[in-house]
């Protein structure tokens, strides 16, 4: 019966790379392609559930493709049973198939209707990825596909402006959750000395008894996982990002942000529970910020004036209380609370534009006065309206802060010029490369300094290219050229194998190529790579953006290239104690990301000046 | 410290003082809300000309001038209208005889290649917007991501109509006093800057102060302004409207452009104040170049003439095969007996209904005159305490029709309540009624049913019920009459019946029918319903006028006018659903056992020109296959009005382009393709042209504006259009907007305007030049209409059948290019193979 499990993931991968190669106007094929895809796959999984739990739903596990092994270190694609997983799965695959259907009609004629079901249909991937997942590293790829998916659905209309720009707020948020659950790996993988399954996690000896020696570790790994869960389910404080994704069809929010994108932070927490359900800390904090949510998300709801935020901001309340739920104790409570509010938040946004009769009419005939009396006193009632009005500040908090900070840095990074990057940065990193490859001579205290000082060139130079905002030749360059920092620092870290640096690197360095070359034409096309603030080629050059949109993926370690895996492959490298280096590598790779598809962004979302349907108020 | 030392510095020396001030606030906002979208909240959705604000120029120059100003699309691109060319839609031998008369055949050639083969480059960025982008510029600001968030959240969350739970606590204050009193009593402020707050606070500061701050430069003050206000004009737009019709929202509010325009000011300079401190100049300082003139008269450019030029060789291609069909037109042959008679609303979706009924029984006569009937009245449904107002928008009714008894019981739907969005009652509603959602959603996506959020035409009146049509007492409400009395009745009718020729030979049964549409999660809803009626489903009018024209003492006074009505002769209402293709009659048991008799036979005949109707809009529709037979067709469109993922329920006045007024015999050969408003009027009693000067004021705004609503829709469907309507979000049930923080979006979604061909109205006239000409002129803002071009009007004169067009205020002959249409047999194959726009053919004669 295990063995059926790969046709989970294969499935799906089948009905996008047939969809893939349909024609954009063919609509027809495409719905079908996508409805068939996700009818069988809820075909096959209410057959294969149901014989599953006519044999006492044993929890199944298969390891089924190794993609790396080391002596230390393995890393393969497992898959994993469970009854959280069949809940999951049945509710995920009913909703995308009824969205799906309903999109059918409701897409027609809209441009991009490709690139709605194609996209559907990878965030379907990467939810049953994440949802049939054996181990961490193969979460995480999923992990990755639905941040991918949800910036493309934010940005569907990607010639406006507003859209654009929230798909990048969103993708930050993302970006964030990533590298929380990377940390996770990480650490694990240092707990255990090997790439701990679900199956081996549920082993409730093995796991304390290793949690217990490496006492801290522990809360650590609870942490991060915490992180990862409230990123991605908006909780407290990175609510703000949920209403502002709500900006593609509709049907696209009701599945993404009313129900199974958003859950998803309940499903890492209930998934990973063995890993921190002996610790209170952790407990009393995933409680505490599921409550404070609930309280500030349900205050917030209720000052909403349109109906989709006012739908965003409950689900995230709900939510809330689902974190409560588990931290409490009550899993089960928690699984039925997701189905319920996953079905009742989709069916509520999809019949939003209904609102409108529905509630005239109710004015009409039996006209309620709104209230806004309260038993609070007048002072608290205004300030928790003005509070909640402005959303706690925590879109300020979440955006406008870092931006600045990001900012300041930037002119303070001026110093590097194309001139100063090539000219210094190329002999520094032959220097490095040299001493990396003769380590013997260099003192091993030494050796630690260089470590950090390389992962902070890295760091610099991403940092650079994230603030760059004129020349995009730069940008691309400093991006591509992180990893190498990131790999020579971790050479000196520990001696490891080529194979593994050439492993990290073959992706990025392919990818880079292949990028500038997509800018390369650009720019002799055009005659310029302007970057401020977004130029939106993909209007007369759809092919090149999706080609250049692939190389930021391969320049971000994204799971289409090796340099996933060897991404990786390398923080295994890192030692538990390296704090420092870890967050520098770290933060090297939120930027890396975020700085890729910002590019990507700059260079071909947003309006284009002249097409023959008009360009939107950049307000609107 | 109060708010006044802020200004001590810049303040003018002596208020009113003897230097003339170049910037006078009262005048700058008249002047802009001049160009700001004039669209109401959307229950009263009224279509309009986009561009009012540039009516009183000819079209050309108007268009250019919008153009140029705020950067609008206004026509066609040059590619369009090339590859139309090339499509055959532009007919070679129209686009030559344009240039020739435009260009003289000498410059034919030049004017050839120009249309056909030059390049031209982009045309220039608009005039609005160029000196707000200084803050970018010169500041590093980016000010409308930092102010239009909370300018918008602020007014979003005062004018919400219902959605919020809580509603905004100060809302019995106009809109400055509301926030300002959340803001003092408030322990966290709105401004982050101590200088805004006090400045908010003291309520000592006009926008010249606001101004004198951030600009500084006088002479910058009203492009500032212009800049600021257009950069969100849905907003802008929709504060006026409210402003100035505070009776379109149910619950109402006070608010002004220029409160909205204070706070904007004030959020700006806290902008400002956060970034820089208190100390930082104001951009005047580092404008240098002068300001400029947004309306300065524009510059005719070879490229603007090239697009115009296309336009009316686009335009001529369809009215020309139009006019020569009205002119082929055999002459009125004479009914022997009428089965009934039947009047529509002029509406442009009545037009191939009444063709089917004419062809499936040729005695039948229909009419066609403005959907309210001629009686202008406010209508208070059972239970509600609100009126409705049923009759064109610039009407101002002095009566009030009351229904009683029957009120309707409504459904209700649990997913609308706000018990789901609290904490508590969410968390059980979803572990509960979250499973019954998944039901609804599964029902929804495999049978499409009535539901409680659809919006459906026969709601807006129960069958049942009691109309006060006649006035029984003097007590007036609210200053409006209770019903009409006996003189103003027979007056109504009398208006209605002579307007539209229908004074003698009655038939036995005159159906009246309003219309109306029925959809769901569709919140443009009462854009489908009939605009004469502000709006709303035609059925009350209706049954009105038919209780009028029915009461026996009405019809004595009609007898002393003239008007002979014979006793057998009886009014019957009536409403057509334009979605679903389906009539409903009222009061018909008070038909004669004969009469009623009659009218079974006429339900069945009712039943297959609708369902022949619906066979021939289904070609317009991709998943609905017109080779069906026409009851299967109507079963599909029935489903698709009740369908939550049908974006098109029905197309609305998409595609439409003529207006003819006159007697049926103009067209009733013609296939017009549902593309023509049908008046009927009769030249022969109205030899002054009063009747034709009622008609003309009326179907001019109202057919004009539906015409460019849909025209700069099309063009423009991003800045004047509403975009696509799936990531529509609503706002505060008055609008919708884009996600969670943009603009109002007014102005139809490309839904609704994707097949229509932008063509400006012609208006066709059955009557001698001069009393046309006397009639058109009789109201100088009807004129404008026609002297400018926004309305084309041709004449056919109705004896000779001489075609004369009006332009530059004259009527000049016109002799259309295609001599002959072509005469079709089977019109139900040709809807059934085509979905595009078809051309103007003959039907063939029936037996």
């Amino acid at each position: 019966m295990e063995q059926l499990l790969p046709l989970l993931i294969i499935i799906p991968l089948v009905g996008l790379f047939i969809g893939v190669w349909i024609n954009p106007s063919n609509e027809s094929a495409i719905a079908w392609t996508a409805m068939t895809t996700v009818g069988l796959h809820l075909l096959f999984m209410v057959g294969f559930v149901a014989y599953w739990v006519f044999h006492q739903q044993p929890s199944l596990t298969l390891t089924s493709l190794e993609l790396v092994a080391t002596n230390d270190y393995r890393f393969g694609l497992d898959f994993y049973v469970d009854r959280l997983t069949a809940v999951y799965l049945l509710v995920g695959a009913l909703l995308v198939l009824l969205v799906v259907i309903y999109s059918r009609y409701y897409l027609h004629r809209e441009r991009g209707y490709k690139r709605f079901f194609l996209t559907t249909l990878f965030f379907y991937l990467g939810y049953v990825l994440i949802v049939v997942a054996g181990n961490l590293e193969t979460m995480f790829i999923g992990w990755e596909v639905i941040g991918l998916s949800s910036f493309l659905l934010i940005a569907f209309y990607r010639g406006r402006y507003l859209p654009v720009q929230n798909a990048l707020k969103v993708f930050s948020v993302y970006r964030l959750a990533d590298v929380g659950l990377l940390l996770a790996m990480w650490m694990s993988h240092h707990l255990w000395h090997e790439t701990i399954t679900f199956a081996q996690m549920t082993n409730y000896e093995r796991v304390h008894t290793q949690l217990q020696t490496h006492s801290g570790l522990d809360v650590v790994v609870g942490g991060m996982i915490l992180l990862a869960a409230i990123t991605k389910s908006a909780q407290f404080p990175f609510s703000a990002w949920l209403p502002r994704a709500i900006e593609g069809p509709t049907p696209s929010s009701a599945i993404f942000y009313g129900s199974l994108s958003v859950h998803i932070g309940v499903f890492l927490l209930l998934r990973t529970a063995p890993l921190w359900e002996q610790q209170p800390a952790i407990r009393l904090l995933m409680g505490g910020i599921g409550l404070l949510t609930s309280l500030m998300a349900t205050g917030i709801a209720h000052v909403q004036a349109s109906i989709k935020s006012q739908i965003a901001y409950a689900c995230i309340a709900q939510i809330g209380i689902m974190f409560l739920e588990i931290a409490l104790g009550f899993p089960t409570l928690a699984l039925i609370h997701f189905a319920g509010h996953a079905f009742l938040r989709t069916y509520q946004l999809l019949v939003s534009p209904s609102i409108v009769s529905y509630l005239i009419r109710g004015q009409v005939y039996n006209p309620v006065p709104m209230t806004s009396t309260s038993m609070w006193p007048r002072r608290l009632r205004d300030t928790w309206y003005v509070w909640s009005l402005q959303e706690w500040n925590l879109n300020t908090l979440l955006y406008q802060l870092p931006q600045r900070g990001i900012n300041w840095l930037g002119q303070h990074l001026s110093v590097l010029s194309p001139n100063r990057v090539m000219g210094l940065g190329l002999p520094l990193y032959g220097i490095g490369l040299l001493g990396a490859y003769h380590q013997e001579i260099i003192p091993s205290q030494l050796k630690h300094c260089l470590a950090i000082f390389f992962a902070l060139i890295g760091l610099l130079f991403v940092l650079r290219s994230f603030t760059k905002r004129k020349n995009g030749w730069l940008s691309w360059l400093l991006v591509v050229m992180n990893p190498f920092w990131v790999a020579l620092a971790v050479a000196y870290n520990e001696a490891f194998s080529v194979g593994q640096v050439q492993l990290y690197l073959s992706g990025v360095a392919m990818a880079g190529l292949v990028g500038a070359g997509c800018l390369r034409w650009l720019l002799s096309t055009e005659g310029r790579l302007p970057l401020s603030p977004y130029s939106g080629y993909a209007y007369p050059y759809p092919k090149l953006a999706f080609g250049f949109l692939l190389c930021c993926l391969g320049v971000a370690g994204f799971p289409i290239t090796p340099t996933f895996v060897g991404e990786d492959v390398l923080f295994s490298h890192i030692h538990p104690h390296q704090a420092t280096l870890a967050s520098l590598v770290a933060m090297s790779f939120i930027l890396n990301g975020l700085s890729t598809i910002r590019l990507y962004a700059r260079i071909f979302l947003g309006p284009w000046p002249d097409t023959p349907y008009g360009t939107a108020h950049r307000s609107s | 410290m109060n708010g006044h030392t802020v200004f001590q510095k810049n303040q003018s020396p002596i208020p009113g003082g003897t230097s003339h001030p170049l910037f006078l606030e009262q005048a700058v906002l008249h002047e802009l809300k001049h160009y700001l979208p004039a669209q109401a909240p959307l229950k009263d959705f009224v279509h309009h000309n986009p561009l009012h604000g540039f009516q009183h120029q000819p079209f050309e120059r108007a268009i250019q001038q919008a153009a140029e100003v705020v950067g609008y699309r206004v026509l066609f691109s040059l590619e369009q209208f090339r590859s139309l060319y090339a499509a055959g839609r532009i007919s070679e031998s129209l686009l030559k005889a344009v240039l020739i008369e435009r260009k003289g055949a000498r410059q034919q050639e030049l004017w050839t290649f120009n249309l056909l083969r030059k390049t031209y480059p982009a045309l220039d960025a608009p005039r609005i917007g160029r000196l707000r982008e200084g803050w970018k510029l010169y500041y590093q600001l980016d000010m409308d991501a930092l102010v239009h968030p909370v300018l918008f959240r602020l007014l979003g969350n005062f004018l919400d109509q219902g959605i919020a739970v809580s509603a905004f606590p100060y809302r019995h204050l106009d809109f400055l006093s509301a926030v300002r009193a959340m803001e003092q009593s408030s322990l966290v402020s709105l401004f982050h800057s101590k200088r805004v707050r006090r400045l908010f606070h003291s309520n000592a500061y006009t926008i010249r102060d606001l101004l004198t701050l951030l600009v500084g430069q006088e002479s910058l003050y009203k492009q500032y302004l212009f800049d600021q206000q257009l950069a969100h004009p849905g907003w802008s737009g929709m504060v006026a409207v409210i402003e100035h019709q505070p009776q379109s929202l149910l619950d109402p509010r006070r608010i002004s452009l220029q409160e909205m325009i204070m706070l904007e000011l004030l959020l700006e300079l806290d902008a400002l104040d956060t970034r820089f401190g208190e100390h930082w100049q104001p951009l005047g300082q580092y404008n240098v170049k002068p300001s400029i003139d947004l309306f300065a008269p524009i510059v005719p450019t070879e490229q603007w003439e090239v697009l115009c030029l296309w336009q009316q060789a686009y335009e001529w291609s369809y009215y020309d095969q139009v006019l020569a069909g009205i002119q082929s037109a055999a002459a009125e042959s004479v009914l022997p007996t009428k089965s009934f008679q039947g009047i529509f609303c002029l509406d442009d979706r009545e037009c191939s209904l009444r063709r089917y009924l004419e062809s499936l029984d040729s005695t039948c006569e229909t009419f066609g005159t403005p959907g309210f009937f001629n009686v202008a009245f406010y209508f208070q449904p059972q239970g509600a305490n609100t009126y409705t107002k049923l009759c064109p928008a610039p009407v101002t009714p002095r009566h009030l029709i009351k229904e009683l008894g029957g009120a309707g019981n409504w459904p209700k739907s649990i997913h609308f309540t706000k018990a789901s969005q609290t904490l508590l009652r969410g968390v059980v509603i979803s572990q509960t009624v979250g499973f019954w959602s998944a039901l609804r959603l599964l029902l929804t996506v495999v049978r499409p049913a009535m539901s409680p959020g659809m919006a459906s035409s026969y709601q807006h009146m129960q069958p049942g019920s009691r109309l006060t049509v006649e006035q029984t007492s003097v007590r007036q409400e609210n200053g409006l009459q209770i019903g009409f009395t006996l003189d103003e009745m027979a007056e109504r009718v009398e208006g209605l019946l002579t307007s539209i020729g229908l004074v003698k030979e009655f038939a036995p049964i005159v159906y009246v029918i309003g219309h109306g549409a029925s959809s769901v999660n569709n919140p443009y809803y009462a854009a489908y319903d009939c605009g004469a009626c502000s709006g709303r489903p035609g059925s009350v009018n209706a049954r009105v006028i038919c209780q009028m024209a029915n009461h026996p003492n009405v019809r004595d006074r009609l007898r002393h006018k003239g008007i002979i009505i014979p006793a057998e002769t009886q009014f019957l209402s009536g409403l057509h659903d334009t979605t679903r293709d389906d009539i409903c009659f009222y009061d018909e048991a008070l038909l004669s056992p004969a009469n009623q008799q009659r009218h079974q036979q006429h339900i069945a005949l009712f039943e297959q020109a609708l369902d022949q109707n619906a066979k021939e809009r289904s070609r317009r529709f991709d998943s609905i296959d017109s080779q069906l037979s026409a009851a299967t067709i109507h079963a599909q469109i029935r489903r698709r009005s009740v369908s939550l993922f049908e974006p098109r329920p029905e197309l609305n006045h998409a595609t439409n382009a003529v207006c003819l007024i006159g007697q049926r015999s103009l067209s009733r050969n013609l296939f017009l393709d549902r593309r023509s408003f049908l008046n009927s009027y009769d030249y022969r009693l109205d030899p002054t042209g009063q009747a034709l000067a009622r008609i003309v004021q009326a179907a001019t705004p109202v057919c004009g504006g539906i015409n460019l609503e849909y025209f700069f829709s099309r063009v423009d469907t991003q800045k004047l259009g509403a975009g696509s309507k799936l990531p529509h979000n609503v706002m505060g049930l008055i609008g919708v907007t884009n996600g969670v923080n943009g603009d109002l979006r007014p102005g139809l979604p490309t839904q609704m305007t994707e097949v229509h061909d932008p063509v400006r109205l012609l208006m066709v006239i059955e009557q001698t030049p001069d009393v046309v000409l006397k009639a058109i002129q009789q109201a100088p803002q009807t004129y404008e209409w026609f002297l400018n071009e926004w309305v084309h009007l041709v004449v056919v004169h109705p004896h000779t059948r001489v075609l004369n067009r009006f332009k530059s205020g004259l009527f000049q002959p016109y002799q259309p290019r295609q001599k002959r249409v072509e005469t079709i047999t089977d019109l139900p194959a040709l809807v059934a193979s085509d979905p595009t726009n078809l051309p103007v053919f003959q039907l063939a004669q029936h037996a």
